[in-house]
């Protein structure tokens, strides 16, 4: 157990070395950096001055540590396009992000699932027929294509629902939230329909496969001859064997939610992080994209250091498998 | 005479050949299969509007002589107020929109399977070697897979066009964007052919026929190249088929982004995006129409996929 998890940080440490080191040769190799502070009339020897003062002078590895030291303190300095500090940038975009994408992520979940067990449990119906035929063509159009189709249908041709921005938002210490407004709730919708449609489409997918599985085995066959009710077999037998990998991959699929939200935020213009990145990777500041880099690394390496753990925790066939192949 | 009567012969020969096609197992599914013989005929026709799309299309769009701005911004043929010659409607450049989709297509379909022979080639290449090589290298190669295959592809592919953009100098962006959008595609998915080939690779190269070829004395590089890699590539062709769709789908939503294929040449996606500054002023034709040709591409590639993996799945028959 001591070796898996031992074996798992070393793995999460590495991952985030690479990133920060890709990260850090951004900044060092993308135009010299003197050239964006001095002015054009600055002597050789200013600038030579202002490269010693500012450590450009030594070597690779002390201003990669220097750099890695900095962005642990959250510290990715300024951003070339609005000359304002990325940590405060960041900051600023990080909470309609994350309730994009906690709204996407429980409308995923309590779509999908029931969509997941009325498909299994009425396989041959015309209703679930029709449902999966839906989420392959779910599966085919593109993010911002299905954000594109409900701009056009609800707010254009409707005009029931605002298509781009957070709507009024209120402050709450350091937090704006959209969501004590009637224009905050009515603008997330759009977004999060868009943003949920396609893990919701994983996540029934993966239910009805797992519940066709389970009710296949033979514990379901003795409920029955037990006399259970139906509603109990499915629901307290069949579903909840069905859970455990729905939240494994649930969680995995949070972190691909705030990676998609970079589409979604293009789409809605919605004043994320994701939209923040995309407009640095359009203009070159590469401050600002170096520190998404890494958040999104960070991210991603903690949800899936997170989830092996818990797999690790919950299913003892894997630890099993291991102990037998080392 | 002996020609023609060789002739004859070869003509038979390719006649029993094809009436042998026509009868195996895979061509039976494929007839009796309605919804993979639709998706069939759409690809086709999406495929050589696209691939003759030079000659086809009623104008060239980027040729500035054809153009005139009188025409812009005219509706589709069944809406009141268009135009005649453009049946699906021109763009705010008098450009007719079934033209700028069928040459968008061309790009399209480039990008998308020429990064998924790059990915297979490379994922081949990692496998065979994970896979026959076994223990350091091996370790090494699916680590790194491991790790990629833990972000989404997109992510991937953005990150590495988002460098790239970053690190060229801007003048070449043009030249090379669809060189690096194809390598930041094909980077962000060669992991999937990989795991497949060094799977298969493990299981074969246990095999006889293997051990026939090391004691004879070939190379390492010729028992890969000449002895395994035929013996692998099946699941990888359904992987390859399968991938085009979603490659198409990875460029169309970088190039809806603003960081993929230059707007001198525009991909399907671009027109999309170009459209979408339109939505409001009720121009919905220049979004909607290269937004239904990529997913009917799409969708007839994932169709498709899904009919060929249950016809060539020994289980489902």
């Amino acid at each position: 157990m001591i070796a898996f998890v031992l074996r798992r940080l070393a793995q999460t440490f590495a991952v985030l070395g690479v990133v920060a080191l890709i990260a850090f040769a951004l900044f060092n190799y993308t135009g010299d950096p003197i050239a964006f502070m001095v002015g054009q009339d600055a002597t050789l020897e200013d600038r030579a001055r202002l490269r010693q003062e500012l450590g450009l002078d030594r070597p690779f590895y002390v201003q990669f540590a220097r750099f890695v030291g900095n962005a642990v303190q959250g510290d990715f300095g300024v951003s070339l396009r609005q000359g304002r500090k990325v940590s405060v940038l960041l900051a600023e975009r990080l909470p309609a992000t994350l309730e994009l994408s906690l709204a996407a992520a429980i409308l995923a979940l309590a779509v999908g699932i029931p969509a997941g067990v009325y498909t299994a449990l009425r396989r041959h119906g015309v209703v679930a027929h029709a449902l999966l035929a839906a989420s392959l063509v779910g599966v085919s159009l593109p993010t911002f294509l299905i954000g594109i189709l409900l701009i056009l249908l609800f707010a254009v041709q409707l005009g029931w629902l605002p298509s781009f921005g957070r709507g009024d938002t209120v402050a709450l210490g350091g937090w704006t939230t959209g969501l004590l407004t009637a224009s905050g709730l009515k603008s997330l919708i759009l977004p999060s329909i868009t943003l949920a449609l396609f893990q919701m489409t994983l996540i029934m997918r993966l239910v009805r496969a797992e519940m066709l599985e389970v009710l296949r085995t033979d514990y379901i066959r003795f409920a029955r001859a037990r006399g259970l009710t139906d509603r109990s077999i499915h629901f307290g037998h069949a579903l909840k064997n069905t859970l455990v990998p729905v939240i494994t991959i649930t969680g995995l699929q949070l972190g691909s939610i705030i990676a998609f939200a970079i589409i979604t935020e293009t789409v809605f213009q919605w004043p994320g992080m994701g939209l923040l990145f995309i407009q640095a990777v359009n203009f070159a500041d590469v401050p600002v994209m170096a520190a998404y880099l890494c958040f999104i690394a960070v991210v991603f390496v903690v949800i899936n250091l997170a989830v092996d753990l818990l797999y690790y925790a919950v299913d003892p066939r894997l630890r099993i498998e291991r102990g037998a192949a080392h | 005479m002996t020609a023609s009567v060789s002739d004859v012969v070869v003509a038979g020969r390719f006649a029993s050949k094809a009436r042998a096609a026509w009868d195996s197992d895979l061509l039976w599914s494929f007839r009796r299969s309605p919804v993979a013989i639709v998706a069939f005929a759409v690809l086709v026709a999406c495929v050589a509007g696209a691939v003759f799309a030079p000659w086809i299309a009623p104008q060239h769009p980027y040729d500035l002589a054809s153009l005139n701005l009188l025409d812009a911004l005219a509706p589709p043929a069944w809406v009141s107020g268009s135009k005649p010659g453009f049946l699906l409607g021109t763009d705010d450049q008098g450009r007719d929109v079934l033209s700028t989709i069928l040459f968008g297509a061309r790009i399209s379909l480039f990008v998308g399977i020429a990064s998924v022979a790059l990915a297979a080639a490379v994922g081949i290449g990692a496998g065979l070697v994970a896979g026959y090589a076994g223990g350091r290298i091996d370790a090494t190669i699916m680590r790194g897979a491991d790790v990629q295959l833990s972000f989404p592809a997109i992510l991937i592919a953005l990150l590495i066009d988002g460098v790239a953009r970053a690190v060229l100098p801007h003048e070449s962006h043009g030249e090379v964007a669809i060189a690096v959008l194809i390598l930041a595609i094909a980077a962000s998915n060669w992991v999937q052919y990989a795991r497949t080939v060094r799977g298969s690779t493990m299981v074969e190269k246990g095999k006889e026929y293997v051990q026939a070829a090391r004691v004879i004395g070939i190379s390492p590089l010729g028992i890969m190249r000449r002895h395994l890699m035929p013996n692998v590539m099946g699941p990888v062709l359904v992987l390859a088929t399968i991938n085009i769709a979603t490659a198409i789908v990875i460029e169309a939503t970088l190039s809806f982004l603003g960081v993929g294929v230059p707007p001198t040449q525009p991909s399907l996606g671009t027109l999309i995006r170009i459209g979408n500054d339109f939505l409001f002023s009720g121009e919905w034709w220049i979004t909607v129409f290269p937004g239904a040709a990529l997913v009917a591409i799409v969708l007839a590639i994932n169709l498709l996929g899904d009919w060929l993996r249950d016809a060539l799945n020994p289980k489902l028959r």
